[in-house]
Order: C-alpha cells, then structure tokens, then sequence
C-alpha cells in the first residue's frame, strides 16, 4: 500500500527517479488552525497515524489564518518549511493560481473509498481546484437567541431574518467581508438562488447588494475572528449572526448556550489540504503518505467524532458516530445533515476568484462611507 | 557703615525651630535681627542650618516653630511670591527657555507693570551688571560668571528690599569669584538693599559682609563684624572655622584678670588671654594666628612669650613665607612671614626661637 | 610654532607630514568605533533598512507581465488601444507562444491574479486558457503524427534537432542527462520550431529534470513547425530526418489549421475584449505607477490614469482618518500622561516607584487581553453601561454605543499607548530642577504663573518625544482597531495587512505602507522645521 502511494506520487510529481521507503523523512509540520479544529485532526490523523509509524515525529503550526501570506514569503526565500497546509477552498485556489501548491492527481495520490468509489468520485464537486485535498464541509451559518426575540415576534426561519429590523430589533454580527453577505442580500432582495452570480456579475447586481445591506448597516457588528458572534449573542450584544456551524455548535452543545441554529441559506465551504510547492522527494513521500492515510474514508468520518464538520468524503457519512465525549451522535449536527441542509447555497469559487478584489474594494469603500 | 545704627530689625527671627522629621531639629533656637541696609552672611559647614533658614526666609520652608518678621510684619503665612524678596540661587536658575530680556522682563511682567517700563528697568538691570550687550542671548549661550550677573540683576530688577544670596559664587573659578564678591558688595550698598548672603567659604564671609553669622549644628555660634569674628572667636568652633589658625592645648594653671597662665601638655608655661576660661585646672585650646608668630628677635615686641621650635617645612610663597613648625609637641604649626629683605629664610631642621603677644594668644574651650 | 615658519607641508616627530599621520590617526580611531558598530549596523541593515528597500522597490516592480509574456509584449508595442480593434493575428501568435511556456511552467495563473487587480475577470480567463493551450498545440501534433509516427517521438526529436555530439552523449545518460545543444543552422532552417525546442528542452532539463534526448516535445513544437513550413522553411536540409522534413512539407498544405485568434476567441471571447489588451499593454514595463495610484483611489488604465470611481475610493479617506486619530489619541496621550508624569516626577521615590510600576504594568499584559478587557467594559450589556443604568444615569433601551467604532477605537488606543508618553514626559520632567519654580515663585510668579511660564516650557521637549513616538506606533497600528475599530474607528494598516495576507496584492500594500512611511517622514520634517528636533529629548 505505501510503496504504491510512493511509486504514484512521485510519478505525479513528475520524478524519474523513484524514492524508497527509506528516503521518507521523519519529521513533519503541520499547519492548521488551532484550537479544537486541530485538536480534533490531531486526535483523529495525527495520532493513528503515529502509532503505524513510531518514528515520525509531528509538528503543528497554527499558521492557517496567515497560511497564504506565509507560503508565499517562504517561497521566495527558497525555505519551504512546512510540509501540509491546512486551508480554505478559496485560500487553496489562490495558492494554487500562485504556484505555491503542489497539483495534485486525485486519483492518484488519495485513497479509494472504502465502498469502492474512486477518489475523485468519492470527493466529486469538492474538488475545487487542482491543488486541493477536501477534508471537511463547513458552513457558514446564522444563529439567534430564542430569549432575546420580541415577545410574539415567530421563531425566525429564513435567513432574511438577518434583514428583518422591524420583526427582530437588535444588532446582528455579519463577517467583515463580501463573501457570503451579498448573496445573503440579494436572496433577500428577491433573487432566486441560481441567478445570484449572474447578478453579482454586474454592476446594478452589485449596487442592488449593497443597497440591501444598507438598510441593516447601522444595526451590523461585522466580525474578523469566528469566535466574535457566539460571544457577542452569549454576552447579549447581538440578537443573531453567523458564524462557523462549528462553533455554533460548540456553544449551544458544550457551553449550553440557549442558541437555537438557523440552517436557512448557509453557506458551504470547504477546508482541505494543500502541499507545498516544491518539497525535496524525501518530504514529499512522507507527506504523500500521510495525505492518504489521513483523507481516507474512515479517518474523515473519525474527525466527525470531535467536531461537528462534515466529512468531505460521500463514503464517509455513514461511518460518523458520536461525539467523543457527550456522546450524542454528531450525524444531525452536519451542515450535510437532511434536515439542515434543505436550503443551501453553494458558494462559487471560481466566480469570487474573479472578483474577490473588485467586490472586497467596493465593500471597504461602502464600509468607510 | 556699623550694625550699630542700621540695627532697627529690618528682618528678624523670633526663636525660630525647623525639623523636617520630627525628631532631629536642623535649626535650634534661632534668634537673629537684621537691620535694613545690611549686608549679612550667614556662613558654615554644611549641615549647619543655614541654608535652612534662608529657605524659610524666603518661604519655601516653613518654621516649626517661631516667628519670622519681615519690616515688622510676621510672614509664616505668607506665600513666596507675596514676599517681594529677591534671590539668587547657587546654579543661578536662569530660564533656560527664555533670553536674558525675557529672564529678566519677567518679574515685572508678573507684577503687570508695562512694557516700556520694564524695557527701561530691565536696561537699567542690565547696565547696572555691565551686561547690556546680552539682552538677547540665551543662559546657555553665556560663561558661569556672565549668568551669575544675570541672576543677580534678575533678583534686583523688581527692586525688593530683601535679596537671598544661596551661595551664589559656588560654581566660580577664584579669580571671577573675587571680583563677583567686591561688585555684589557694591551694588549692594550702592542700592541700599538688605542683603542675606549664605556660604561656607569664610573668606567670602569676611571680605563681604557688615555682620557674618557663623551656624554650627543649628545654631549661631557667633555674630559679629568680620574683623571681631576673626580677632576675636569666642569658641574654639568660630576660631578653627575663621582663618588660619595654630592650636595648643592645656590646662589654666591661673587666671588674673585679662591674663591667665597655661601649662601646655608638655609642660612648657604661657602666658594667655582667657575668652571662655574661668576656673583653675579647665582644659584648654589656646588659638594663635600664624601671622602674630614672630621669629625674627628684632621684630619681637617688648613683652613677647617665646618658645623653642623646629623647622619641618618652609614654603616660599612669593608675598609670604609659610612655615611648618613643631612647637610644644604639635607638628602642624604654621607661621606665616613677610617676604621683607631682612626676613631669614629658614631650613629644615633648623632649631629657632619663635614668640608672639599674650594678647594674640586666646584660652578657649576646649 | 617653529613648524610654522618652515617651507613646505608641516612634519611630524617622525618626518611624515602632519596632515597626513593626523588623517591615520583619525582614521583608525573611524575603524575601532566602525567595527564596535558593526554588529548592531550589519543587523539594522538586514532586519531594517533592508526590507524597507524591498518595500519600496515592490510598490513599483511589475515584471511580471513582460517575464511571463515577453513576446506577447513585443507584439504589442504595434498595437494601440486607441484605435479600438482587436489585436491582430501576430499578436495571438506570440500570445499562444508565452502562455504554452507559461502555463507549461504553471506561472499563467500568477499573471492573471496579477492582472485581475486591474481587471476583473483576467484570474479565470488566464486559468482557463492555460489549460487549452495544449489542445491548440494538438491539432498540429495529431496530424503530424498521422503523417508520421516519428513526429511525436522524443528520441527522433532530440536527433532532429539536437547536436550529433550532444545526443551521442545524451542518449542512455541518466535524468537531466548533458545540456541540450541544437544542431548548428537549425535556428535559421527552421527559426520558429528551433526557438519552442529549445524553450521545451530547457523547461524539461531545468524545471523537470528530465532527459532531453528521450523526452516527447511539447505540442506548441509540431504547431510552431506547421508555422515554418507554411511559411516555405526547410528547404535544402540533408541532416538526420531529411526524409521525413521533405515529406512534411508536401503534406502540411493540406493539414487542417485554424487561426490562432479564432483559437483564443473560441476558449473565451473576452479574449475579443479591448480592455484586457489595453491593460496588459499598461502594465507590461517593468515599473509601473500602478500601485501607487491605486493607494490614491486612482487607476491605471488603458485610457491613461483615472480616478477611482466612487464606490471604490477608499484609501485617501482611510489615510486621512488614520493621520486624524492617531493625532487624537495622541492628543489625548498628552492629557491624561502628562499629569501623571508631573506626579512621578514630584513624589518622593518610594511612592513614584509604586506609581511607575502601575504605570508599566499594562505593558507587560498582552495586547490581545487590553483590548478584550475594553471590549468587556464598554460594549452595550458591558461593564459600563451596566454601571450607567444601575445608577439611573442611562435607561436601558439607552445604553451608550462605546466600541466597534471611532470612540472605541480611541479610548483603547490611548490607554495602550499611555506609557509610551508617560515615560518620556517623566524622563524630561525628572531633569527640571525645582529651583526653577522656587525661582520663578520668589521673582512674584503664582504657582500657575509658574507652572505655565517656567515649567511647562521646560517640559515641551518631553511631549515632543513622547507625541512623536506615540503618534508613529498609532499611526502604524491594525490589531486594536480591528478587534474595536468597527467598520469607522479602522486604519489604513488594516488594508496594508489584508493585502499582505488576504488578497497577496504585496505590491498595493507596499504602496501603501511607502506612503505611510512618507506621511511619517514629512510629518517628523515638519515638525524639525516647527518645533526642532534638539528640542525632543528622552531624558
């Protein structure tokens, strides 16, 4: 099994010659993001892992956040040190359009699933760049306080709540960026679902978006950090927002926060791996062979059992359990779950590769006004 | 001009006490009558309390206890800049942010007069200091003696009636600090202004002032003009502290009336003038200038008590020659000599007779 | 002073002249206080003034367009935007050319991220047509393949076109194997396949390390052939695959061609776009004002610079409010520092030690825990507030709006930077002796006369210090305003830091920054020319 992987990914890689076993090197790093998303790689991954192999040793870097800033700087000192980059899809294409990532081959490089399905099906649409390894579905998601709601005023359903001062008063904690705001928007402003981009694409689409936000932009705290809005709604400053599913669930299930979830529209979003550009063939075919092991359908599933993201693999959902240490089953607390993901938007990657800039310009600048 | 008739308590300490801690008084007891028109030093080593009590003249320092009156009125309660006393202070403080003009311009600005009349009296100031060149400079930008010139016209422009002198002269070399001392008597007098001049050098003390108070351990061991303190100390503390001086000590064998007899301790007999002796058998520190010790036999006068002596040093000094004696056991006796054509120039352990006056020759306390 | 009268230079007690052993006294004593710096200046020089330099050049450097399509560039220099046509058929040819390169070395996408900056679109469209470069190539590689099977294999390639000396050494060496030498005349023979051979033999040697001699040529080789012998070259050759050359120029008139704009046109027709050749064509010297023009919500297009239209403008408002609040807090600083300072420097020295140490005692919390503490005190259900209602002062629907803006943004600002104007008020503050206010109060001054006229004066060269000092790190800040700052109390440094993690645009946020570090520099000039810079003194 580790001899194929290596003979495949070196031939990926595009290297005549052929690395053995023995050229593996023992010493990795890892970057993610800290806290209990990388608790719950390392416990699910890392851990397994080292026990097959005794003599690799691991080391996290919580660099995530500033993972493509990072890279870039490393590659142009010529002093890659990080083997495996934990990052967002949309991260994960811009490294690539960069050529710090490796390009990778999917079928080649990853594991079957194990009902048999080749990576590249078992992964499907995930796969959003050519650099990017899928580990988790996340979303961004909206939460509110069921006490906080004015008396008689219904539990909140759709998304357009966020949009709704009259019926729900108070401020809401939006993330300071266009990214998910403006197709938030223009839902509520009447667009359907699929024409959204279209819309975006021009400039009444994008004035129509920003108008929409206006009427609520006295009443938005916008957030930088994920970890703002469950404590902005636990503190009583906000009477909704979005954040994370991840999060939102960490409050409401482990802290007991009295939050109630509003799956209406949330947006799904990926995180995944990428290899650096460039390794030398020894860290190359150690991280080849970590990659494979630890994106296989049964170590996704296992991640499920620490956090509630879902996992990226379609032969894993049957295989999530419970939670670790509450002990409830985590499959109804996935953005994938049935009866959370009736609505879901899906969020265009490629699209806001385009205009990532054009748009974030014109929200700064509608911020600063 | 004498204490005598300008003595109508101008400025006046009514037993005044100062401790800053409660428990060690750094004034003791001080009783002290300036009159208007003085010049009056207050002079003694550090730690003695004069500094003190210039403080609280001026009124940054309040008395623990006592009065102190200022033309008649008692001034405890008054704030300093009300006191309309001018002072100098040892680093001069000068402003450094601000010209010569503006340092001096600005007392007058403060007491609201206008500006032509403080143009007028600032030239004046100026004049009065040989300084009105400098109108515009900067402290920095002047030599130590020029700012000590500024300070003082600074501290006479507003035309007080008291001026505070903080060892002002400190920071000098000799030669300036000689010819400071002979213009600050000057303008002194010149303007009439009661002055209270602090310092620890005494020859400073002599040559200024009317009257020189000599503090020791918080109190004034002697008050008096110059030419008294130093003719005649009345303790042994005045007389170490004032001039040069050779002691002897002993014990009173006899006293009669202006003369008393002292046996030295090594038996050699003088006669004396008892100051602060009385009784038969009080030991003694007899006090001699070294300028009263005569080795020339025929300059002696009539009446002079001789001793034996060796020569261990002889200095020539130009005006002066200094020799070191050893004289009834005591190897740091000095004489001081005239240059003068006949004046033997003396050897090392050449053996001489030396002699002075029973009066120069004084019995204090011992 | 005898020296003096003498004729001639001056000597010396060793007969060298004066001048001249005075100059290597001197010298030396240079070199000794040189070498103590030495250390301290190498490491300002790398950690310091070097990347500023890199800074600098970076806000200006665009390279990248011509290092990526350098005959694309050339191409253009015929072309102008102004007359509003499409570019012709040259110019997709050198386009088709670079982009195989490019994409070949996966360095297209980079160019257009590069360009979307500029252009939005240019991202995908790059992207995209990197990935349809080969099937171009591959209408010509079929065919040739068909016409003859040797036409795609690398050995008959590398004997083709390589030196006889260069693949006898070359064949059955191992991966790079020698550096690949083409045969002599090939270049004029053939000038376009020689010019793609040799760009595909250095790519594979040098990138992919591979062996030229065996290695299959890209597709762009067989399409740049079909170029050549269109054009009539070939003629005459009698070298190895002679044969197989003359019998391909019999048949490429028949072979099926397109045009390569109808190619480019037909992955996207935003290729057809005349915004996209005009911006590339304004980008394409190797500095740009580009950059520069964005920090001013100005833009370079192809119609010559523009500003930036409204909804877009953000960076002259950004600067302006950072240099507004950081004077502000710089402002408040001195308010509230200076009294303190005054105490510190007054009390006796027990009691100002315990004072100094409450004073330093936010510098040694993090920066994060300040800010959160103020987030805590002030929001809306925060400690304050709650305090305000419980008194009765406010009533709950009234609660005060305290941070996530301007307000928020300036009251933690200026609690963290208080130190930094405490201890340089202090340090000045501790240097003024105290006769200067005896001596003013005994000239007649009241205590505030004395304090105005005499101390405080003294004392200005410590607010100097301290407000250059608080005012650059203010200036310079993004954590705290991004954590309270809202969307009215952030500073330009939070763009500068998303350009440098976010969107990657290094070259705006070096721009940025250059015009931060100018704003600092004029700042501090004006202030020598004002206020003189002897009169700043840390102590």
């Amino acid at each position: 099994m580790k001899l194929k992987t290596i003979l495949m990914g070196t031939a990926v890689a595009g290297f005549g010659s052929v690395a053995t076993a023995q050229e593996m090197a023992n010493d990795m790093t890892l970057v993610s993001w800290g806290g209990a998303y990388q608790s719950s790689q390392q416990k699910a991954y890392a851990e397994p892992y080292m026990e097959m192999n005794p003599d690799v040793s691991i080391t996290w870097d919580e660099s995530s956040p500033e993972a493509v800033a990072k890279l870039r700087a490393m590659n142009e000192a010529g002093n890659v040190t990080w083997d495996l980059v934990d990052v967002v899809a949309a991260d994960a294409i811009r490294l690539c359009d960069e050529g710090l990532a490796m390009e990778i081959d999917a079928d080649e490089i990853l594991a079957e699933g194990d009902d048999g399905s080749s990576a590249e099906d078992d992964f499907g649409d995930l796969l959003v760049s050519d650099c990017f390894i899928p580990q988790i579905v996340y979303s961004i998601t909206a939460a509110y306080r069921p006490d906080r709601l004015p008396e008689g005023a219904p539990a909140p359903d759709s998304i357009c709540a966020l949009f709704d001062t009259e019926t729900y008063p108070g401020k809401r904690a939006l993330e300071q960026r266009p990214i998910n705001n403006v197709e938030w928007a223009l839902l509520c402003d009447g667009v359907a679902k699929d024409d959204i981009y279209d819309v975006l694409e021009t400039e009444e689409g994008q004035d129509r978006a920003f108008a929409k936000l206006d009427t609520i932009k006295d009443d938005v705290i916008w957030w930088s950090a994920a970890a703002e809005p469950p404590q902005l709604l636990a503190d009583g400053e906000i009477v909704m927002g979005s954040s994370y599913n991840g999060r939102w669930f960490s409050a409401i299930e482990e802290q007991d926060q009295p939050f109630e979830m509003l799956w209406d529209a949330q947006v799904f979003d990926l995180d995944g791996w990428i290899i650096p550009a460039g390794l030398p063939d020894d860290r190359l075919a150690r991280v080849l062979d970590f990659v494979n092991f630890a994106t296989d359908t049964q170590r996704l599933a296992d991640q499920a059992a620490y956090i509630s993201y879902g996992p990226a693999r379609q032969s894993s959902a049957p295989l999530v359990g419970d939670h670790a240490e509450l002990g409830i089953p985590m499959g109804p607390h996935m953005p994938t779950a049935p009866e959370n993901s009736k609505n879901v938007f899906v969020y265009n990657y490629s699209w806001w590769a385009d205009y990532r800039d054009d748009l974030d310009s014109k929200f700064q600048a509608w911020l600063a006004q | 001009m004498t204490n005598a008739d300008t003595n109508d308590g101008f400025v006046v300490f009514d037993r005044v006490q100062k401790s800053y801690d409660g428990e060690i008084l750094v004034v003791k007891d001080l009783n002290l009558s300036i009159g208007k028109g003085e010049f009056l030093t207050m002079l003694g080593p550090s730690g003695s309390g004069k500094t003190t009590c210039l403080m609280m003249l001026a009124g940054f320092e309040t008395a623990t206890h006592g009065d102190i009156l200022l033309g008649g009125q008692p001034i405890n309660n008054i704030p300093p800049h009300k006191r309309g006393i001018g002072m100098v202070f040892q680093n001069y403080a000068l402003f450094p942010h601000m010209t010569v003009g503006e340092n001096l311009s600005f007392p007058l600005e403060v007491r609201k007069l206008n500006k032509s009349d403080r143009e007028a009296k600032v030239k004046r100031a100026l004049d009065m200091v040989q300084m009105g060149d400098f109108i515009n400079r900067r402290p920095a930008q002047m030599s130590g003696g020029q700012q000590q010139r500024i300070a003082l016209a600074r501290a006479l422009v507003f035309e007080p009636e008291l001026v505070l002198m903080d060892e002002p002269l400190g920071a000098l070399d000799k030669q300036l600090r000689e010819h400071m001392q002979f213009e600050i008597t000057r303008l002194a007098h010149n303007l009439g202004i009661t002055t209270v001049y602090v310092t620890h050098d005494q020859t400073e003390a002599l040559t200024m002032s009317d009257r020189v108070a000599v503090f020791d351990d918080g109190r004034i061991q002697q008050l008096d003009p110059p030419d008294v303190l130093y003719e005649e100390p009345k303790n042994s503390f005045v007389a170490q502290f004032i001039g040069e001086n050779n002691t002897l000590q002993g014990v009173v064998k006899e006293v009669k009336g202006e003369t008393c007899i002292i046996e030295l301790d090594d038996g050699e007999i003088i006669d004396a003038k008892p100051v602060n002796v009385s009784e038969v058998g009080q030991r003694t520190q007899v006090s001699i200038r070294p300028e009263r010790v005569e080795y020339n036999k025929e300059r002696l006068q009539e009446g002079a008590h001789t001793l034996k002596a060796e020569v261990l040093e002889f200095i020539y000094m130009g005006d002066i020659f200094r020799t070191r004696l050893k004289v009834a056991g005591n190897e740091d006796f000095i004489i001081k000599t005239r240059n003068a054509p006949d004046q033997e120039k003396l050897k090392p352990g050449q053996m001489i007779e030396i002699g002075w006056m029973p009066e120069d020759c004084r019995a204090l306390d011992a | 002073m005898s020296d003096a009268t003498q004729d001639g230079p001056v000597l010396a007690a060793d007969g060298r002249p004066l001048k001249a052993s005075l100059r290597s006294a001197l010298r030396r004593q240079k070199m000794r206080a040189l070498l103590l710096i030495a250390p301290l200046l190498i490491f300002v020089l790398i950690t310091f003034i070097a990347p500023i330099a890199d800074m600098l050049f970076r806000s200006v450097e665009n390279g990248i367009v011509s290092d990526t399509l350098p005959r694309t560039v050339v191409a253009l220099d015929d072309w102008d935007y102004g007359s509003g046509e499409v570019p012709d058929e040259p110019v997709f040819e050198a386009l088709f050319v670079d982009m195989y390169d490019a994409s070949e070395r996966k360095i297209h996408t980079r160019l257009g991220s590069r360009l979307n900056y500029e252009v939005t679109g240019v991202s995908s469209l790059f992207r995209q047509a990197g990935r349809e470069m080969e099937d171009i190539g591959e209408i010509y590689e079929d065919q040739f393949d068909a016409l003859d099977e040797n036409w795609t294999q690398g050995e008959f390639w590398a004997q083709f076109m390589g030196d006889p000396d260069w693949y006898s050494e070359a064949a059955g060496a191992e991966d790079p194997g020698p550096t690949f030498v083409m045969k002599e005349g090939m270049d004029e023979l053939l000038p376009l396949t020689a010019e793609a051979y040799q760009m595909f033999a250095t790519f594979a040697q040098e990138e992919d390390e591979d062996n030229v001699a065996t290695e299959d040529p890209w597709a762009l080789v067989h399409a740049r052939l079909y170029q050549d012998l269109t054009a009539g070259a070939g003629e005459g050759y009698d070298g190895f695959g002679a044969e197989e050359l003359a019998a391909a120029r019999e048949a490429v008139g028949d072979f099926e061609s397109t045009t390569y704009k109808e190619a480019f046109l037909n992955v996207d027709e935003d290729w057809a776009d005349l915004e996209i050749w005009g911006t590339i064509k304004a980008y394409s010297p190797n500095y740009t004002p580009g950059y520069f023009l964005k920090a001013v919500d100005a833009q370079l297009t192809p119609h010559g610079v523009e500003a930036q239209p409204d909804d877009q403008a953000v960076y002259v408002k950004l600067f302006g409010r950072t240099v507004w609040m950081s004077l502000t807090i710089t402002f408040m600083t001195i308010l509230l520092g200076y009294p303190v300072a005054f105490l510190l420097a007054q009390l006796p020295m027990r009691q100002s030690s315990m004072l100094m140490i409450l004073v330093l005692l936010p510098f040694w919390t993090s920066l994060l825990v300040r800010t959160s503490a103020w987030k805590v005190l002030l929001q809306q259900q925060g400690v304050i507030n709650d305090l305000l209602v419980w008194a009765g002062i406010i009533n709950d629907a009234g609660r005060l709006v305290m941070i996530n803006n301007q307000l928020g943004t300036i009251i933690a600002m200026t609690h963290i930077l208080l130190p930094f104007m405490i201890l340089p008020l202090y340090s000045v503050m501790a240097t003024i002796p105290p006769t200067y206010v005896r001596a003013a109060k005994s000239l007649g001054a009241t205590n505030v006369t004395a304090f105005r006229r005499v101390y405080f004066p003294q004392s200005v060269p410590g607010i100097g210090a301290g407000s250059i000092l608080v005012f650059i790190l203010a200036i310079g800040y993004y954590i705290t305003p991004a954590l309270v700052g809202g969307t009215d109390g952030i500073f330009i440094s939070n763009r500068i830091a998303y350009h440098i993690s976010s969107s990657l645009n290094w070259g705006l946020a070096a721009a940025l920054g250059s015009i931060l570090l100018a704003a600092v520099l004029i700042l501090y000039w004006a202030y020598d020319r004002i206020v003189g810079i002897d009169n700043v003194k840390l102590g």
